[in-house]
């Protein structure tokens, strides 16, 4: 069964280094709940988790249709994962379309439970097969578990009142303690959860808790299945954990940063999907001084956050890439008033309103360029869900202590999926604070003390903020060309040259931590051939790689960039020490551009935008292909990117079929038992 | 309008720090010494001066004044006041005013606008700061042109204005500043002139004493690139054609709350309501249906139809307070919704993170 099989206890439970589990349904289904739930489970009998769930961007897609399947996949292990997984071992299917979707991913000998309550001769031909994969010999090649779980939940909650339709829809949690069960977790924890969600809706949430015990009981009785696993809890650092999605990490790090500014933070946002959850988050957080404002369009919502940071607030703003184009003109001019601004874009499939749901890369090249003059903007990446807490209060400090918009670039899968975080004490956390001013800094020519906007503190170039309300030092700022000191009107030629000059020397000058490798054969030079960089969420499928490549006997080095603009000043020395560096990206080479602007250093992309985040193995595969190159280079006078062209081609074909399938569907409300 | 029209090329000007003392605010404290750089003959030096006249009157200092101003000629204000302030971007004010306000209840907050920044580039902002009912105070220049840009129409002007991007006539139907405000839900709506200081005055005065948005259309022309006559001639002087309502020699209605709504000379006009329909219309000024006006009628729709009444019976709108009604603002719902949300004061932050659902390795 799935991966590794570590051993036997003597009561006949099996124990798993680790297991990809992928929950699939239709949009009604509630499988963004279910799998929420289980991985909750599973982090918090201590497994490392890693999720990733993926819906389309319709609210409710025809039911029963491929183009409706909403999934959940999890990795759990007993060790530190940062992926959740390229294949699947275990899929729950609960209607034919989920099992289409989904199928040809799973792992051969994998485990199928499907809801057979589904598989009528309508459910098969809204899903498009002619025969019943159940029975057609289809799927022989899995472990097929083939289970009435509407049934089954409809009799466990046949004392609860419901209608015979809501009854049905516990089939989610009937499926949830079913593979509970199976991977011998503990349900309490959605037990209690259940209490809460439905506690003032009885019948569903005694419905539910039901159906659950009852998913628990089947597996129990019936000895469905020949073997019982578990994943023992991982190794983790002691601490205080919890299971945080992206998106509410880096609404924690935005409320933290705010915190240990000693400032109120202000929220400017305008709905947009991968976003929202943001604004969703800090909505609820006005007990921690937490202002959220919903304005009526991307472009005052981050004028309103302007507003904000103009007033003495933390101004922050959160959108997608959309809401970054009409952002644009604002960001300029919060680039002139020299205001601090986090902006924070949860990428997504792109141009236009392009994959909604799903992730990409390719809004790098707007961030660092995208607007119109010298617009120099602090750009940093988050890399892996948990670590949006960190990033988000990386973007503030640059933000404050510079006086400057920071662009902080996420992507759906970050946003959406999760893993566990170590909860920080809050004198962990590193004081981000800033002096306001509050009296004059210069004299004018009548000797009278007067307050200059635009003198500059000669280490960071920052300049002082003195916000309204302040006696003395009322002025006035705005998008036209500002004096240098006075910050008066100016269309000096030579001033404007100052200024621009001065403007991009204070981000150059941005305070950023070195690059560090990764590489256990050596240091830089003295290592591996072949470093492998990235930014941002490609972070964990390129850990993962490089780990199977060393346990291949093969060297290669990674390096992820946390701050891309500035770039740490290591860099170009860095690169320059390895035969080929490999550029990983969801996009079609931004980055690479990027570096070779800035370093000279010519890389090697690879490039998906499949809406998906990298698999490990892929990526493992391209690395050993790459190593390999060059080893024939040596020999043949081959090149690494000829090399690797033919890589991707050959992987392009092989997946074609599994892209396919990914297309499923949202649960933008999900509720237990529907 | 974009900043085509900046012409001086000299050096810095307008300098942007500055201060005043502890003793009650003159107005020489809310006064820049920068020169003021409008056309001659421009309604917004009239503005300018009111403005610095009303500002100290108000018993604001000028450290908890802001003013917030979009792109356009209107939109230099700011430069000439001596408070915090920011000329933005073209039709965006409203934004950054309602980020300031909302979080800043101690703050006095203008935004300084033109017919192009406010009902066109601008024009959601500007709706949508009026249907919050964010306590701003938003002037309208409306000179019914884009003046910085060199004189193209604008949603404001008349059919037909002939400008350089229409030079056959434009085709484009104007905003009613005031019905589209009312349309908005504005709390406080009012209209005025630049030439008429003592109406200019008081209708600011007026607009500074609402809780919550209040938008003043002020109606100007523009002395460059003018498309409209110079008006409005006002209630003095003895008309020359008496016999017509609609005569531009009359001058724009004035409305005073609690007095019947008549004009002419002898008042031989008013606006009366027809009983059947509800419509205001122009009738006899001692018809016995003679509107009594009444700003603070809670239905807008009477102050709708006056705002309208110009465009089919009257050579000029009339000017005064079309309504002003009493709402919460959306700065005080939200100062009381962040109260609510902590009593105690600021959440803790570990508590906050850890949250309900944590678990703990053991060391």
């Amino acid at each position: 069964m799935p991966t590794e099989q570590l051993s036997e206890r003597p009561d006949g439970v099996r124990r798993l280094e680790n297991v990809v589990i992928r929950f699939a349904g239709d949009s009604g289904d509630g499988m963004q709940l279910t799998g929420d739930r289980f991985g909750a489970q599973a982090a918090a009998i201590g497994n490392d988790v890693a999720t990733l769930p993926n819906y389309p961007a319709e609210i409710r897609a025809p039911t029963g249709t491929v183009a409706g399947v909403s999934s959940y996949q999890l990795h759990i292990a007993d060790h530190d994962i940062s992926t959740p997984g390229d294949q699947p071992d275990v899929l729950i299917a609960m209607n034919p379309a989920a099992l289409k979707a989904n199928v040809t991913e799973l792992r051969p000998g994998g485990v199928i439970i499907v809801d057979t309550d589904t598989f009528t001769v309508l459910g098969l031909e809204k899903a498009g097969y002619e025969a019943d994969p159940l029975t057609d010999g289809s799927l022989d090649a899995y472990q097929v578990h083939a289970i009435n779980l509407t049934g089954f939940a409809s009799a466990a909650v046949a004392d609860h009142n419901l209608k015979r339709k809501d009854a049905a829809r516990t089939k989610n949690m009937f499926a949830l303690g079913l593979v509970s069960w199976m991977f011998s977790q503990p349900i309490e924890d959605t037990i209690e959860y259940l209490r809460k969600r439905f506690a003032s809706k009885p019948d569903v949430q005694a419905a539910n808790i039901a159906a659950l015990r009852a998913g628990v009981i089947y597996g129990e009785t019936t000895e469905a299945f020949a073997n019982v696993y578990e994943v023992k809890p991982a190794a983790l650092p002691p601490g205080t954990y919890r299971h945080l999605k992206g998106n509410k990490a880096v609404a924690y790090g935005l409320v933290a940063a705010a915190h240990q500014a000693g400032m109120p933070l202000f929220l400017g946002a305008y709905p947009i999907t991968p976003a929202s959850e943001i604004l969703h988050e800090l909505a609820i957080l006005a007990s921690n001084d937490v202002r959220s404002f919903q304005a009526e369009d991307e472009i005052a919502a981050i004028g309103a956050a302007i507003g904000g940071s103009f007033a003495g607030m933390l101004g922050v703003t959160v959108t997608s890439g959309p809401g970054m184009a009409l952002k644009a003109e604002a960001l300029g001019l919060a680039v002139i008033m020299e205001l601090p601004l986090v902006i924070v874009n949860v990428q997504r499939g792109g141009p236009s309103t392009g994959l909604p749901t799903k992730t990409e890369q390719s809004d790098l090249l707007q961030a660092l360029y995208g607007r119109h003059g010298e617009a120099p903007i602090p750009v940093i990446a988050v890399r892996s869900p948990a670590d949006g807490f960190n990033a988000a209060m990386e973007a503030a400090r640059i933000a404050l202590a510079y006086r400057t918009p920071v662009i902080l670039l996420s992507d759906a899968y970050i946003a959406n999926g999760s893993e566990p975080w170590r909860v920080p004490e809050v004198a962990e956390l590193p004081f981000i604070g800033i002096d306001l001013a509050t009296e004059a800094n210069a004299v004018d020519e009548a000797g009278n003390p007067v307050f200059h906007p635009y003198a500059r503190d000669p280490a960071t170039l920052a300049r002082p903020l003195a916000i309204p309300g302040t006696p003395g030092l009322t002025h006035r700022i705005g998008g036209l060309e500002k004096a240098d000191q006075t910050g008066a009107v100016s269309y000096d030629p030579d001033n404007h040259d100052l200024m621009i000059r001065t403007r991009q020397a204070k981000i150059d000058g941005i305070d950023v931590p070195p690059l560090e490798v990764d590489d256990p054969s050596g240091a830089p030079g003295s290592g591996a051939d072949v470093l492998v960089i990235g930014w941002g969420s490609t972070w964990g499928p390129i850990g993962e790689a490089c780990q199977t490549v060393r346990a291949a006997g093969m060297k290669v080095a990674q390096a992820h960039l946390r701050h891309i603009s500035p770039l740490p000043a290591n860099l170009a020395s860095v690169l320059s020490e390895y035969h080929t560096v490999l550029v990983p990206e969801m996009n079609l080479g931004q980055l690479a551009g990027h570096l070779r602007r800035e370093t000279l250093i010519d890389t090697v992309g690879y490039n998906q935008t499949r809406g998906m985040p990298f698999r490990s193995a892929e990526l493992a595969s391209v690395i050993i292909r790459v190593i390999q190159g060059i080893t024939e280079e040596d020999t043949t006078g081959d090149n690494a990117a000829k090399v690797l062209g033919d890589v991707a081609a050959r992987l392009a074909a092989s997946t074609g079929a599994a892209t396919a399938g990914t297309a499923t569907s949202q649960d933008a409300t999900p509720e237990a038992g529907r | 309008m974009s900043e085509v029209n900046e012409t001086s090329g000299a050096t810095a000007e307008e300098p942007a720090g500055g201060g005043s003392g502890r003793r009650a605010p003159t107005v020489a404290d809310f006064t820049t010494p920068q020169e003021v750089r409008w056309c001659p003959g421009c309604g917004d030096h009239a503005i300018l001066s009111t403005m610095r006249g009303l500002l100290p009157a108000l018993g604001v200092a000028p450290e908890n004044t802001v003013i917030v101003s979009g792109i356009g000629c209107s939109s230099r204000l700011p430069y000439y006041l001596d408070t915090y302030g920011i000329h933005s971007i073209h039709g965006r004010a409203p934004s950054f005013a309602t980020g300031i306000s909302i979080n800043r209840p101690d703050l006095s907050v203008w935004v300084v606008t033109g017919d192009g920044d406010a009902l066109s580039i601008g024009g959601n902002h500007l709706i949508h700061a009026l249907r919050r009912n964010v306590n701003l105070k938003i002037l309208l220049f409306n000179n019914q042109i884009y003046g910085l840009t060199k004189g193209q129409f604008s949603p404001a002007s008349k059919v037909g204005t002939v400008s350089p991007s229409s030079p056959h006539g434009s085709l484009d139907y104007p905003f009613n500043p005031v019905a589209l405000a009312l349309g908005a839900g504005a709390t406080f709506v009012a209209r005025t002139v630049d030439s008429d200081r003592r109406h200019l005055t008081a209708t600011l005065t007026a607009a500074a004493a609402h809780q919550g948005a209040a938008l003043v259309e002020i109606r100007q022309g523009c002395p460059t690139f003018s498309a409209i006559p110079r008006q409005p001639r006002g209630a003095a002087g003895a008309p020359s054609d008496t016999d017509n309502p609609a005569s531009p020699d009359l001058g724009p209605i004035r409305l005073s709350p609690g007095l019947p709504i008549v004009f002419g000379g002898n008042e031989q006009w008013g606006v009366i309501r027809d009983p059947s329909t509800g419509e205001l219309a122009i009738g006899n000024g001692g018809d016995s249906r003679v509107v009594v006006h009444d700003p603070g009628t809670p239905n807008s729709t009477y102050a709708y139809g006056l705002a309208r009444l110009a465009e089919t019976a009257l050579a000029e709108p009339p000017i005064g307070v079309y309504r002003s009604v009493s709402q919460p603002s959306f700065d005080q719902l939200y100062q009381e919704r962040l109260a609510t949300a902590r009593p105690g004061g600021r959440g803790d932050l570990r508590t906050l993170m850890t949250g309900a659902d944590s678990w703990v390795v053991a060391g």
